[in-house]
């Protein structure tokens, strides 16, 4: 026991608290299980530990020491790669899979929260070794809302108005509002489709959000949501019963086409404007500063 | 070479509109077409998609 040893319990105890924080089975379902939550878990412990004996060292002056952060920058990459791996491995096995950007949209985040146990654990010892408990506990306090305000992007309601639209046929063609979404033939598979589907559309509030929801990616991860959330008529062998997203080329709206087992269209509506919006489908075309012609600015 | 998409058959009930390298199924009536049709999308685990009055084609996708 000495000076130091109340400071570090309490910064990796808190840590390890807004790791658990951070770490929550939602509508996601993911992670669902005891084994993967326990590694998260120890990796959030190893975390706090890190940010925690940082302060310590750089008190009794053994610089040396911070340069187990770098090491802590590596393994938790490795951290990143594991969750992609798994993930991707899951994917094949989905129903309605989650899709490329998806994943690597969660891999991000299980990294990045290990930073924010790291800077949540070291903020917290050095206002404890600086002032006293009551400090750290309000650093604490404010550091876990921090943590929180961070982990929660923006959603698609933010950037789309989502609308019910009853698909219908026309011929063989499937249309959601005025958007062509496939081609079925069969005249049973049509009746199917027609009583479990429902149709909806996202019109985009601004140029950016229309680029965004126009990826790939955001259109399968809402899809992935929506089949998670409400169920999903379909099985394995029948490809014609697919929930699809297409776009309108002309005003860049998107026509979404589910299939869920539960009918219900408040919930439908309320899960597709909580979709996250994918960090790495966001694109912001309309931030670009344009270079005047002839001008001296070299950002290109 | 794999192929992203293809035809797997191709069903109809006009065998002077089709051919090529797909089996050809011919029928004298659109259910007889129809129900080949949803056989064979069940065993193929393509989709069956109109082309015309007449004309299914079952696609891989």
């Amino acid at each position: 026991m000495n000076e130091y040893t109340f400071p570090i319990l309490y910064g990796v105890a808190v840590g390890v608290l807004t790791r658990l924080y951070l770490l929550r089975t939602d509508y996601r379902q993911y992670p669902t299980y005891l084994h993967g939550r326990t590694i998260h878990i120890a990796l959030g412990a190893i975390a706090a530990g890190l940010g925690t004996i940082a302060v310590p060292a750089i008190m009794e002056k053994e610089f040396a020491a911070i340069t187990f952060l770098a090491l802590a920058a590596s393994q938790f990459r490795d951290v990143r790669n594991m969750e992609r791996n798994t993930l991707n491995e899951l994917d094949q096995y989905e129903l309605v899979p989650r899709g490329k950007t998806y994943i690597e949209g969660i891999a991000i985040v299980f990294e990045g929260r290990n930073y924010l146990v790291i800077f949540v654990s070291f903020f917290s010892t050095l206002f404890y070794l600086m002032w006293n408990v009551w400090a750290a506990l309000v650093v604490s306090v404010i550091g876990i809302m921090v943590a929180r305000r961070f982990m929660s992007g923006s959603r698609l309601k933010d950037i789309a108005d989502v609308k019910y639209v009853k698909p219908h046929f026309e011929g063989a063609g499937l249309y959601v509002d005025n958007i062509y979404i496939m081609n079925i033939g069969l005249p049973a598979r049509r009746e199917e489709i027609l009583r479990y589907g429902m149709g909806f559309i996202l019109t985009p509030k601004n140029f950016n959000a229309r680029t965004t929801i126009a990826n790939l990616g955001q259109r399968q991860a809402i899809l992935h949501d929506v089949s998670t959330a409400l169920g999903i008529y379909r099985d394995s062998g029948t490809p014609a019963l697919v929930p699809l997203a297409k776009r309108d080329l002309n005003d860049g709206r998107v026509g979404v086409f589910i299939l869920p087992q539960v009918k219900d269209v408040e919930k439908a509506k309320a899960v597709i404007e909580n979709v996250p919006v994918l960090e790495s489908a966001i694109r912001m075309p309309a931030k670009r500063r344009w270079k005047r012609r002839g001008g001296g600015s070299d950002d290109a | 070479m794999t192929h992203e998409k293809m035809i797997l058959a191709i069903i109809t009930t006009n065998a002077e509109n089709v051919a090529g390298g797909a089996p050809i199924f011919v029928c004298r009536t659109k259910e007889e077409m129809e129900q080949i049709a949803t056989n064979l999308e069940a065993i193929l685990d393509g989709i069956a998609h109109e082309l015309s009055d007449g004309l299914f084609v079952i696609v891989k996708h």
